[in-house]
């Protein structure tokens, strides 16, 4: 049994600019008294506030909401890869994020070097190594370039790498960034299988998408984000329609 | 669990994520020590990434990192020369003691230096996927570790060529490297996360190792200082670099020297494991 619960998260994003960044401006300024005033006047953004969800096996969550509203800062988050200022987050059950095309590849590697450090990353014996390393390379289709590292590679290649890499996970919960739906039309076409079978591997799913029908299609339950708030949750079909209706008017339920 | 077979990969399954805003020291105490024992779990990771930064460094060129070899062989010949005329001593003692000398203070300047972007050099995995900051500590050291190995052959030639051998007293040495490499994990941690919030510190610490680097005796013998040597037991490297290079020219490291070095890195360590403690939480913000 997978279980995702949030309990009342906030996240809070410092913004670091020019003398905050400074070890010598911040010494100084505290020397001259002013240290108590500028922590009280740091510029935080609140990315996140007051957010309660609770999900179960067999539950399918979309993310919409305009950009900055706080989508993907909550997969993070979920992800444990940003702690929340105040409130939990419990996953049960094993996760795999996929967040950004590259997902922390590093360019200067060849394409076999990252596929190898994912599957240590995922705990991987060698012989389980060698599998990933055939499932990725049957569906990327890279031949040679495999041994070449990645930065030579167009940049359709580092997406089908990137995706082939992350769905050749099949993990318990699933977290989505809408990137993964998006590529040229054959690409998309060849990767929607393998998609659809990860997506319906997994006991939860979390996608968080701009694109209505996407969410839609894969989607049970929307929430709809708005400068980090739960704007409103319910049935997929009712809250996209609020969202695409008039948003002005759409009724606030969080 | 999924049975692990022959011929499919596992679905990750039954881990559990739980992640409190830690507002209580005994829980951020509780999440740090939890950090390191994941990342020691995953030290295959650590280790191949370290692994792998060496061989992307010399990828392309002829000699990899034997290049490593060859400038600290340069050096030493260079800095023998110049300095073994000045101080007007024979290049028979002073040669092997320059090697070791030099090679040590490789390991612990580059630590040092590669320690400050321990953190900030990851960024990309650290906003990607969860992971213990342990696992980037780990990459460094290891780094570290194999640069060390790639300079040996310098000591063991100059050793060779002038007939100085060790003996057995060289093993003891081997305690040295174990208190080196705890520091040098401390070290990730403290300056690593400090480094990542504070970005003018990496050419502080660069300026400080460059002072360090002259009033520890490397090029020189704390014996030419005679009776005014009296502070350089103020100086930590002094102690933490005799309690390795002692036993491997042959001599047993004094009971003094260890005590301050146990103590020093004890401090360091305490230190490095209050801030770790206190930021890892604010580390990915930070990126």
């Amino acid at each position: 049994m997978a279980r995702i619960s949030i309990e009342n998260v906030s996240v809070d994003f410092p913004l670091y600019h020019g003398s905050a960044r400074s070890l010598k401006k911040t010494v100084l300024a505290a020397a001259s008294g002013r240290l108590g005033e500028d922590q009280r006047q740091r510029v935080v953004v609140e990315a996140l506030r007051n957010i309660e969800i609770h999900l179960q096996t067999g539950d399918r969550l979309g993310l919409i909401g305009t950009n900055g509203a706080g989508k993907t800062t909550l997969l993070r988050t979920i992800a444990g890869i940003y702690e929340p200022v105040h409130g939990r987050v419990l996953v049960e059950g094993g996760l795999n994020a996929l967040l950004d095309p590259q997902l922390g590849m590093n360019m200067d590697l060849t394409g076999r070097e990252n596929i190898m450090l994912r599957g240590l990353y995922n705990g991987y014996s060698k012989q389980q190594i060698r599998l990933l390393e055939q499932d990725v390379q049957d569906f990327a289709e890279l031949g040679e370039f495999l041994d070449l590292p990645v930065r030579f590679y167009s940049s359709g290649m580092v997406v089908r790498l990137g995706f082939g890499l992350a769905t050749a996970i099949r993990p318990e919960v699933l977290l989505m960034d809408e990137w993964f739906m998006a590529g040229d039309a054959s690409f998309v076409a060849k990767a929607h299988t393998r998609l659809e079978s990860i997506v319906r591997g997994a006991d939860i799913l979390v996608l968080s998408s701009h694109i209505t029908s996407a969410v839609l299609q894969w989607c049970t339950r929307v929430i709809w984000m708005d400068h980090g708030r739960i704007k409103m949750d319910g049935n997929a079909q009712d809250v996209i329609d609020c969202y695409l209706g008039t948003p002005a008017l759409a009724p606030a339920l969080a | 669990m999924d049975a692990i077979s022959e011929h499919t990969l596992p679905r990750l399954s039954h881990a559990t994520l739980d992640v409190r805003s830690a507002l209580r020291p005994a829980q951020r105490h509780a999440l740090a020590w939890r950090d390191i024992a994941g990342g020691l779990g995953l030290w295959r990771l650590g280790v191949t990434l370290g692994w792998l930064d060496i061989k992307l460094k010399y990828r392309g060129s002829v000699l990899g990192p034997f290049w490593l070899t060859i400038s600290t062989g340069v050096m030493v010949a260079a800095i023998g020369g110049v300095y073994g005329t000045l101080f007007h001593m024979a290049l028979k003692s002073y040669l092997p003691f320059l090697a070791l000398s030099l090679v040590l203070w490789n390991v612990i300047g580059g630590l040092v230096s590669e320690a400050c972007t321990t953190f900030t050099q990851s960024d990309g995995m650290i906003r990607s996927v969860r992971m213990p900051f342990f696992v980037h500590a780990l990459r460094v050291v290891v780094r570290t570790i194999i640069s060390f190995l790639h300079n040996l052959p310098v000591i063991v030639v100059t050793f060779a060529i002038f007939g100085v051998s060790p003996g057995w007293v060289c093993l003891q040495s081997l305690f040295g490297f174990a208190v080196w490499t705890v520091d040098a994990f401390a070290a990730c941690f403290l300056l690593g996360a400090l480094c990542a919030r504070f970005r003018d510190i990496p050419p502080i610490v660069g300026s400080v190792m460059q002072i360090a680097f002259y009033i520890t005796p490397i090029v020189w013998r704390a014996d030419q200082l005679g009776s005014k040597g009296w502070w350089l037991p103020l100086n930590p490297f002094d102690s933490l670099l005799e309690i390795v290079r002692q036993p491997m020219l042959g001599e047993v490291a004094s009971m003094e020297v260890w005590t301050l070095s146990v103590v020093v890195s004890a401090v360091f360590c305490a230190v490095a494991w209050f801030v770790f403690a206190r930021v890892r939480a604010r580390l990915a913000y930070w990126m």
